[in-house]
């Protein structure tokens, strides 16, 4: 399973060497991956559907508890069977919808990387690992959204979606860290087990919440639920199958799969009702006012993923065998919707509703295709829609009596909604007159029109056949996410109920909404007067807050005079000095201890205090240089008398490299700047900050003098040095062998400063050379 | 402004000061000195060269760029950190020849670690010298 699941990932490796094989005549071969990979799952559908799961392990970090842990049971194979299924649909259409685009294998290898965290993400049983690839379906679809890179927009929505989701993966790490803490495992499978644990464990609360989070981003879920629109910027196939028919769902799965950990408590179930119900009416109502196609999907497919998460929260057997059903259900419509948004789009060049119209006289199959879409969205009978929508409203009958009449009438409402969106996508770009622009559309290439054409039709052999899904699909999620064997039987015919009374009653009230509902940019105007107020607003608020300080902050503290920078850091290392030396008690010193001044130390010290004051007194930047080198050599000086050679030599070369690099560089330096004639203010502050400073590490030396030394470590160098090592000259051998891995990063770092300057100077030149 | 003394100083000072360079390098394992003195050293013969004669001069005496020091300095250090690992022992374990050789002295793993340290010293101080001498006038 692991070389399955990693297949997608060696594709995209191999298609940067071989791309261009696959940039427009090979590219459709590219299908076969899924293909295989479906045919591959598909194969498994009786072993799984009879209740059993696969479990493979390989240790990839077994110091971490990460490893390759992959379980296939029913709910795994459903998202498995989606993944590679849609994903088959989708390279087939992208082949021909990227036709001669310069960077069609990088898409393709994007699509490949995507399919491959994703079978990750629904296969893995390590919670690190589902981790791992849940972030890995962010970043590749954070490099989809933003495919269109010379787009501002597309690559504005692309960081939106992936701080998004981004932001919701750290908190689902959390909650997934503090899930194994409590329980003691971080596999899945033991999670189940101890399921009680986790419910009462006082950090209960947290957990859900915080799974919530990364889930609800992932989803779309209110009030993360705007980037999903903004995702819409990439390519049609993209929005297919990722915004659409899988990685959205991604959050749904999480939910799905954890349900037997942490679902069954009121906290559980209402909030996801709650936000799920929220979202689902909030999104149906937006698609209404929407003229852009992509825009009507998008929100009705946020409103979907509210139809399952509140579904996902009602927890009973029917929610749960009415949410995997509209799972499959909804994956067939709204790819194929999306498919043919994509074709009218890449034929005629808009997706403005306002403006399409008439086009089932050029495009016949692109329009049977979407009506079928349309249909089995709005819940025809004999479509698999109308199953679909049959589980939902019978789960909503059967709940709690005292709440059954509200979600009841919220599902309803929702449909009524969805049925008009539906419509509207579907069917609205190919009724009425055809708008003389697009006479000259022709029908694209039949890897284009075939695939929403196959989907739409299954759509309806489902519906006509729904025991297939029902044995097969439906039976083994739900052994997987209860552990209760279970037969769950789909039928077409239920007789003559409430339940069908209330079906056809969506449908015909949907179907007048649709009537009355045209598309007019002023009504879209209308609502974004209230944008003011919208999540949406309320997150670029606080991401223009963090700019807008982060801006000041760096005004405040990078101002770019060296000076500056120097002032502050030597500040605040004075404040904490003079903290700890405070803190520390008085100082005694031991005057028995110290050795004698000799006439050597005393001429150098005068050396060196006569080389400060012309240092800082000077006018010419060139007497500095020499007065500061002065100061160096004399140090060097010190070293000598209190033998320290090794010290001594290094000191005195890096001195003179100084004043040469100072020679170098001296005609490119503004002029030298000498306050000590015009502003007396910052002399006094900088000789303040400078004596105080000097004064605070004198005081640091001395104290260090009546701390007790410990002498092992010297000792243990000293000792081991020559019988180690082999060396007498004791701080090379530190350099060279104790702390070898110190001195190699040094040098690793001077080479990186050594090439920083070579390019950075060479750049400079190359620019002035342009000019 | 180019003056005879310190051309002809130059001339002579040059091998004296790599000679003392490979000196400082080879004894650092038993007296003061080592690799990073040494390349400081070695690098200063061909400043107080570039002085003289101009960075231009220095650049044809050395055939390479000193950029190319580097990378054969950071090879050096890494073989003689991993070559352990081919002997089975942990990373940075000391591997010494029995027996010493002539002049030079005993002679192990640490040498040419140190050897490393000195080519790479010497390439970065070089590349930010010239580098800023050649391309800011």
């Amino acid at each position: 399973m692991l070389l399955i699941v990693l297949s997608g990932l060696i594709t995209s490796c191999l298609l940067i060497p071989f791309g261009k094989f696959f940039r427009s005549k090979w590219s459709l071969s590219l299908a076969v991956l899924p293909l295989a990979l479906f045919m591959y799952f598909a194969g498994h559908i009786p072993f799984i559907s009879q209740g059993n799961t696969i479990v493979e392990s390989h240790r990839w970090v077994p110091s971490l508890s990460v490893n390759f842990d992959f379980s296939l049971n029913g709910l795994s194979l459903l998202f498995s069977l989606l993944i590679t299924g849609i994903g088959s649909i989708i390279f087939i259409y992208a082949s021909s919808y990227l036709k001669g685009h310069v960077y069609q294998d990088r898409f393709l290898g994007y699509l490949c990387l995507f399919m491959s965290a994703m079978l990750g993400v629904v296969l893995s049983d390590n919670i690190l690992l589902l981790f791992v690839f849940w972030e890995l379906t962010s970043i590749s679809s954070f490099f989809l959204i933003g495919f269109n890179n010379d787009n501002s927009e597309s690559r504005k929505s692309a960081i939106t979606a992936l701080s998004i989701t981004g932001l919701g993966g750290f908190f689902l790490l959390a909650g997934l860290i503090l899930m194994s803490q409590v329980a003691g495992t971080y596999s899945i499978g033991k999670l189940v087990e101890s399921a009680q644990v986790i419910t009462d464990h006082q950090y209960y609360p947290i957990i859900i919440a915080l799974v919530f989070v990364g889930a609800f981003t992932k989803s779309a879920q209110f009030p993360f639920h705007f980037w999903l629109p903004g995702a819409m910027k990439a390519p049609t196939p993209v929005s297919a199958y990722l915004h659409s028919a899988t990685m959205v769902k991604a959050g749904i799965f999480l939910l799905a799969r954890f349900t037997p950990v942490l679902g069954g408590t009121d906290a559980w179930s209402w909030t996801l009702m709650a936000v799920g119900g929220f979202t689902m009416i909030y999104a149906a109502f937006h698609s209404l006012f929407r003229i852009d196609l992509k825009g009507v999907l998008a929100y009705s497919t946020i409103s979907a993923l509210g139809i399952l998460t509140f579904l996902i929260g009602m927890g009973s057997e029917e929610a749960l065998i009415a949410a995997c059903t509209f799972i499959v259900v909804h994956a067939l419509y709204k790819a194929t919707l999306f498919l043919v948004t994509g074709i009218i789009d890449h034929e005629t060049g808009t997706r403005d509703l306002t403006k399409l119209s008439g086009l089932r006289a050029v495009l016949v199959p692109v329009f049977i295709a979407g009506l079928l879409a349309a249909l089995s969205s709005a819940g025809l009978p004999l479509s698999v829609g109308f199953i679909g929508k049959d589980l939902i409203y019978e789960a909503t009958l059967h709940a709690d009596a005292t709440v059954s009449m509200y979600l009841t009438a919220a599902a309803i409402l929702t449909n009524i909604c969805l049925v008009a969106a539906g419509f509207m996508a579907g069917i609205r770009p190919f009724t009425g007159k055809l708008n003389p622009a697009f006479e000259k559309v022709h029908l694209p290439h039949a890897t284009m029109w075939i695939p929403p054409l196959v989907l739409g039709i299954l759509g309806f052999i489902l519906g006509f056949f729904p025991g297939i899904l029902g044995k097969y699909v439906v039976t083994a999620v739900l052994n997987g996410m209860t552990g209760m064997p279970a037969a769950v039987e789909l039928k077409i015919w239920h007789g003559f109920n409430l339940v069908l009374l209330l079906s056809i009653g969506t449908l015909v009230v949907g179907a007048v909404l649709y009537l009355l509902n045209k598309p007019r940019a002023g009504s879209l105007q209308l609502l974004e007067r209230f944008n003011r107020l919208s999540p949406q607003a309320v997150f670029g608020d606080i991401s223009h807050f963090f700019v807008s300080f982060s801006e000041r902050y760096t005004n405040l503290f990078h101002n770019g005079f060296l000076r500056s920078y120097l002032l502050k850091i030597i500040v605040f290392a004075e404040i904490l000095l003079l903290y700890e030396l405070l803190i520390g008690g008085p100082i005694f010193i031991d005057y028995s201890q110290l050795s004698p001044i000799t006439f050597y130390e005393a001429a150098n010290v005068f050396i060196l205090i006569g080389a400060v004051i012309m240092t800082v007194t000077t006018s010419s930047r060139l007497t500095a240089v020499v007065g500061t080198s002065v100061i160096g050599y004399a140090i060097c000086l010190m070293f000598v008398f209190y033998s320290a050679p090794d010290l001594a030599i290094t000191q005195f070369t890096i001195d003179t490299l100084t004043v040469v690099l100072f020679v170098f560089v001296l005609f490119n330096l503004p002029s030298f700047l000498n306050f000590s004639t015009n502003n007396k203010a910052t002399v006094v502050r900088d000789a303040f900050v400078a004596i105080s400073f000097g004064v605070i590490l004198s005081i640091i030396a001395i104290k260090v003098l009546q701390q007790p030394t410990s002498i092992d470590i010297s000792n243990y160098y000293g000792k081991y040095a020559y019988e180690l090592a082999k060396g007498k000259n004791v701080v090379n051998v530190i350099l060279v062998d104790f702390r070898g891995f110190d001195t190699m990063f040094e040098i690793v770092v001077l080479s990186i400063a050594a090439l920083g300057v070579y390019s950075l100077l060479k750049l400079r030149l190359k620019s002035s050379e342009k000019e | 402004m180019r003056s005879p003394i310190l051309q002809t100083a130059a001339k002579y000072l040059l091998p004296i000061l790599l000679l003392f360079s490979a000196f400082l390098l080879l004894r650092g394992h038993y007296h003061p000195g080592g690799g990073f003195v040494g390349g400081l050293v070695a690098s200063i013969a061909f400043v107080l060269h570039s002085f003289a004669y101009g960075t231009d001069n220095t650049m044809k005496l050395l055939w390479y760029k000193p950029l190319t020091l580097i990378p054969i300095g950071l090879m050096i250090a890494s073989a003689a950190m991993f070559a352990p690992v081919l002997f089975g022992l942990p990373v940075m374990t000391g591997l010494w020849f029995d027996q010493p050789i002539p002049v030079i002295g005993m002679i192990g793993s640490a040498l040419f670690f140190d050897l490393g340290v000195y080519l790479v010293v010497i390439g970065v101080v070089l590349t930010i010298l010239f580098t800023i001498s050649l391309y800011t006038h």
